[in-house]
């Protein structure tokens, strides 16, 4: 049997890609995973294209059963995974053996972990994209979370030798106090001067409350001039709507299309990844930067998976 | 026209704000814009979401800038004239305004002082437009409820709504495509599938569209024959 049998899910474990795009105008949330970062770090450890399918894990691991001999990668949140009860190293290209057992604890930092295989998972596209949708139990492994029981079917076993041992820096040292980069806008103008200066000056707290949909901020309340209602409008990952409370909610994968609060910046893409990892009590705070350097960090980012892919394949050749 | 907005909504996306109030005129811009990003395939554009006053873009920031997308779309509205575009499609849907498929008919009834048959005669007179999805996928934000109608919300909303039902949420009336919790007060319920899963074409209108209700019995609606009628609207 080429495929991984579930024997414990974790709290929340999910099958994620680089989103669902082109439905948005219908209504249908992108989906797709939160950090998207480290997805593409996990699928390049492994030799996959960067958007191949993964397992997003919350919080609490998973614990697997192979069924069959692969390659694996985990980047993200360290949950500690052991192979048969010996730690194995994150970040980094992993042979497993059928029947091999990995098992996951708490994060230790951070919040979600990704788990990339060696020629990606054998999960049908839904309208383009494997992402689970979780509220139209759409996608993913039966539009659902992972559960107890559940086989999940590989593409191909690929060994070692064809994917190379690959090895990244870890990046999983997530700390609890940070910065989050934003571009203001779209309806800056409908708030005070004092709101906008309060939104870059004051220190917010992480809730409990976030989720996939949205991770919601706690601290003083940002002043309106005239209330946050609007007219519903579009919105994209990392807007940041201010609640009729006066509250940030950062919007993130399962969000809706539109809404219709008021939002006073939206995180930049290459910061999406802090709060994909925002843990429930973290502090942070919100710095205005320029579009031009949103988008030359990005463009920082995307040079370094090119250049990581380039390196890993030379190295292949030269075996 | 000369109150375009290009706001931002951070480096991959773009809001395009073309007026401030809801009208019909705005609404068609609108969709010609949209329709004219699609046909172009104009280099590093994603897709686009029509709302009610503006049109976000999504775009790719390795191949197109911001800049760069805003001239494109300035050319684009100079290209405008109203009267090429058509005028979407009308879909008749057939609803059930009877006993346990409307649970808050005599709720309605009691706050606007109509009879059941005012509410349904009302109900099912207008074209209603569909100025933009949202909220859950083919959710319909309609435009054409009469005012006699207008109810406020459900003060606790309920937690489970059965798909297909259609409700009053004080100036708006609409129907819930799937399963979800909400505040509507609901008076009928449809037996169409708007939103079928797993088809490149999952939801049945779009934006631009319209939608008229006619009334079925609950008879017709357990036997579920009724189709969904669906006529091109001459501009």
């Amino acid at each position: 049997m080429t495929g991984i049998t579930v024997i414990n899910a974790g709290s929340l474990s999910t099958v994620q890609d680089g989103g669902r795009y082109g439905y948005m105008s219908l209504g249908f949330s992108p989906s797709g995973a939160m950090d998207t970062y480290s997805m593409k770090l996990a699928n390049l450890l492994v030799s996959n294209s960067l958007n191949e399918a993964v397992i997003e894990m919350t919080l609490l691991g998973m614990t697997l059963r192979f069924e069959c001999n692969t390659v694996i990668a985990l980047t993200g949140a360290d949950m500690s995974p052991e192979i048969n009860g010996k730690p194995i190293e994150t970040y980094t290209s992993v042979e497993v053996n059928a029947g091999d057992l990995l098992t996951m604890k708490l994060a230790k930092s951070g919040l979600r972990s990704y788990l990339a295989v060696a020629g990606g998972f054998d999960i049908p596209e839904v309208m383009g994209s494997a992402s689970t949708n979780l509220k139209c139990s759409l996608g993913g492994f039966e539009g659902r979370k992972l559960r107890a029981g559940d086989f999940i079917p590989l593409r191909h076993s690929i060994p070692l030798s064809l994917v190379g041992e690959r090895r990244v820096d870890s990046e999983n040292d997530y700390p609890s106090e940070y910065e989050v980069r934003v571009l203001l806008g779209p309806q800056a103008s409908l708030f005070t001067e004092k709101g906008i200066e309060d939104f870059f000056s004051k220190e917010y707290t992480v809730s409990d409350k976030s989720d996939r949909m949205g991770v919601r901020l706690e601290g003083d309340p940002v002043e309106s001039l005239d209330g946050v209602d609007i007219i519903s409008d579009g919105m994209a990952t990392g807007s940041v709507q201010i609640t009729s409370a006066g509250t940030p909610i950062i919007m993130m994968s399962d969000r809706q299309t539109t809404g219709g609060y008021a939002k006073i910046a939206t995180v930049i893409t290459a910061d999406l990844k802090l709060i994909a990892q925002a843990r429930a009590g973290d502090k942070l705070r919100f710095v205005a930067v320029s579009e031009k350097k949103a988008v030359s960090l990005l463009k920082r980012e995307n040079r370094k998976f090119k250049l990581l892919q380039y390196r890993f394949l030379c190295a292949a050749w030269r075996y | 026209m000369c109150d375009i907005r290009f706001l931002s909504c951070g480096d991959s996306a773009v809001t395009v704000e073309l007026s401030r109030d809801i009208n019909e005129d705005t609404n068609k811009l609108i969709r010609y814009i949209s329709s004219s990003l699609d046909e172009k395939h104009l280099k590093g554009v994603i897709e686009s979401v029509p709302t009610f006053c503006s049109l976000t873009v999504y775009f790719d920031p390795f191949k197109t800038s911001k800049a760069r997308l805003e001239r494109a779309i300035r050319r684009i509205i100079e290209d405008y004239k109203p009267s090429t575009i058509n005028g979407g499609r009308l879909f008749h849907i057939p609803v059930c305004y009877d006993g346990e498929l409307s649970p808050d008919m005599e709720s309605v009834c009691a706050h606007t002082g109509l009879t059941r048959d005012e509410v349904i005669a009302l109900h099912t007179s207008p074209e209603y437009l569909i100025y933009m999805l949202g909220f859950l996928p083919g959710f319909a934000y309609l435009g054409g409820l009469d005012k006699r109608l207008e109810t406020p919300r459900l003060d606790t909303p309920r937690t489970l709504i059965p798909e297909g039902s259609v409700g009053i949420g004080g100036k708006q009336t609409g129907i819930y495509p799937l399963a979800s919790p909400g505040g509507w007060r609901l008076i009928g319920r449809t037996p169409i599938r708007v939103y079928t899963p797993h088809s490149d074409d999952p939801i049945l209108y779009k934006a631009g569209d319209r939608i008229k209700f006619y009334p079925i019995t609950y008879d017709e609606f357990v036997r579920g024959e009724c189709k969904v009628r669906v006529e091109e609207v001459t501009p």
